[in-house]
């Protein structure tokens, strides 16, 4: 089985973290796995999204077109991508940003007001963590203990203190369903 | 060996760290910059020299000084910065010294744009600067696979003494895999009968040099390297053939496009369409005989390339014109995707029938 996703938002959003910590938990899992990021002239406020495939075969192309889940942080990327979903496919979007909603009939569209959420727990950026852990409690592609080597593995030691913020950031996406 | 998840430029470094690379000579341009970056991190640890030369062409004449001491030396640039290589990349070959050289390739001509690309083939295989010469040219698909090349290339170009290139593109070069690294390499190829490293007053000088004013002995030297090609190319080819045994259909792509024709080809075959992909993994020297055996049963070949259609020709060639071969490409950083190429797929398999 294939999973194709496309992560997508703002620069600065945390998309191409939550991106790489999905792609760490494919490599703890064992799984095969390909991270895919655009590049460019995107910056801070620009518009920044990454392709991550993971499988339980070689994967092929990496740059996915048609995800089967999409991750939004932002309206332009919402717009930009909400077609390419899969039809019976999953949309999560952070409805304290995003204002469109529910566009498509077709797939499953998730909308969480992600960045309020983390500013309430006193998780500020931490947004990108609680869309992830809603996306893995939608669709068990990981369990937790995956995340948390995922995390162990990807966060350098220096940075260790951010691992439990993250955690908690991807527990409270969980137990929002 | 435990995996891990890296970027394809980072792995380049990494691995060229692990084959004995001593001196890495660059100037930044996207989308390899993350393998200087990697390199000025990592080198002087490892014992070795990062320097981040003024211009391209200073960091290919570094690699020609510190190759011709007999050391392991790299540099690395995406297009418009390998075509300012080219002039130190002929007097390499001229002088016959080893060294590599790694094109992350992007879309041009000209600045171009910096999404991947595979524009650069031509250059590359045939005509990599003036005169009568060849390099390697390896072309890796995966991360994985540039680890292996990196050291398959270090050793070839010792072996031959040519330069040898890694051709990969941007795609390649910021995507994330798992990885597994060799243990860094010990024993590197003795180089002390011809390397100018110093002659103690115990030997005659070393001579590093691709002047001959004498056009007879010019001529004399580059048959004699002519003749070591003939070797390469009778011995160091490699591909890989996919499906091919009962294809009637067999898609020619290398490095990333290989990739996105490797699903097509998945997806044709779940249709019914009798489908193989041949991928070479050397570009020079091109493996012509791999490609025979792998389209022996094909009544079309369909080649896939992120250009305008450079490798067809060498396919062309290789298949001497007996089977007919169409061309799909994207170019300009434009990554053709799995779909268009089962398309096509799909109109010759329809037009066979």
């Amino acid at each position: 089985m294939t999973t194709e996703l496309i992560l997508a938002g703002f620069g600065g959003q945390g998309i191409l973290f939550a991106g790489k910590i999905l792609a760490y938990c494919g490599l703890m899992a064992g799984k095969e796995l390909s991270w895919l990021p655009s590049y460019g002239p995107e910056m801070r406020g620009g518009t920044a999204n990454c392709s991550v495939c993971i499988s339980d075969e070689p994967i092929g192309s990496p740059l996915v077109t048609h995800p089967d889940c999409l991750i939004a942080m932002n309206g332009p990327s919402y717009t930009k991508f909400v077609n390419a979903v899969k039809p019976n496919g999953l949309i999560l979007l952070d409805n304290s940003v995003v204002e469109e909603t529910e566009t498509r009939a077709d797939v499953k569209t998730i909308a969480l007001p992600a960045t309020d959420m983390a500013t309430e727990h006193n998780l500020n950026g931490s947004a990108n963590m609680i869309l992830l852990g809603r996306m893995l409690a939608e669709t068990n592609l990981f369990d937790l203990d995956t995340v948390q080597k995922a995390m162990e593995k990807c966060i350098p030691p220096k940075r260790a203190h951010l691992i439990a913020a993250n955690m908690n950031a991807v527990k409270i996406g969980v137990e929002s369903k | 060996m435990e995996r891990s998840l890296m970027k394809g430029n980072e792995a380049l470094a990494e691995a060229a760290i692990r084959a004995g690379c001593k001196c890495f000579f660059g100037y930044p341009i996207t989308p390899q910059t993350e393998l200087s970056a990697y390199m000025a991190k990592k080198m002087q640890k490892a014992g070795g020299v990062f320097l981040q030369a003024e211009s391209e062409i200073a960091a290919i004449n570094m690699v020609l000084g510190a190759t011709s001491t007999g050391v392991r030396a790299m540099t690395s640039s995406s297009s418009p910065g390998i075509s300012l290589k080219a002039e130190g990349i002929s007097y390499m070959a001229g002088s016959d010294l080893p060294g590599v050289i790694i094109n992350v390739q992007r879309g041009g001509p000209g600045l171009g744009s910096i999404q991947p690309a595979q524009s650069d083939y031509y250059q590359a295989t045939h005509a990599m600067g003036h005169g009568d010469f060849h390099i390697f040219v390896f072309a890796p698909s995966s991360v994985q696979e540039m680890v292996d090349m990196i050291t398959l290339a270090f050793d070839k170009a010792d072996q031959y003494r040519m330069p040898a290139m890694i051709l990969a593109d941007g795609l390649l070069g910021q995507m994330m895999e798992p990885v597994t690294f060799p243990e860094p390499m010990q024993n590197l190829p003795d180089k002390s009968d011809w390397a100018t490293s110093g002659h103690k007053k115990q030997r005659a000088h070393h001579i590093i040099n691709s002047l001959f004013l004498d056009p007879e002995q010019l001529e004399q030297k580059v048959k004699e390297r002519f003749a070591r090609y003939a070797i390469v190319e009778a011995n160091e080819t490699r591909a890989e053939s996919y499906l091919c045994d009962d294809a009637e259909i067999v898609v020619t792509a290398y490095g990333a496009s290989a990739r996105v024709a490797k699903s097509a080809v998945n997806a044709a075959r779940k249709e019914g369409i009798k489908a193989g992909l041949f991928r070479p993994i050397t570009l020079w020297p091109f493996p012509k005989t791999e490609l025979q055996a792998a389209t022996k049963s094909a009544k079309h070949i369909l080649d896939v390339e992120m250009s305008m259609g450079q490798m067809v020709d060498d396919v062309r060639l290789a298949t001497e014109c007996r089977i007919p071969v169409s061309f799909f490409g994207r170019t300009g950083g434009v990554i053709p995707t799995p779909a268009e190429v089962l398309a096509e797929l799909k109109k010759l398999a329809g037009g066979a029938e």
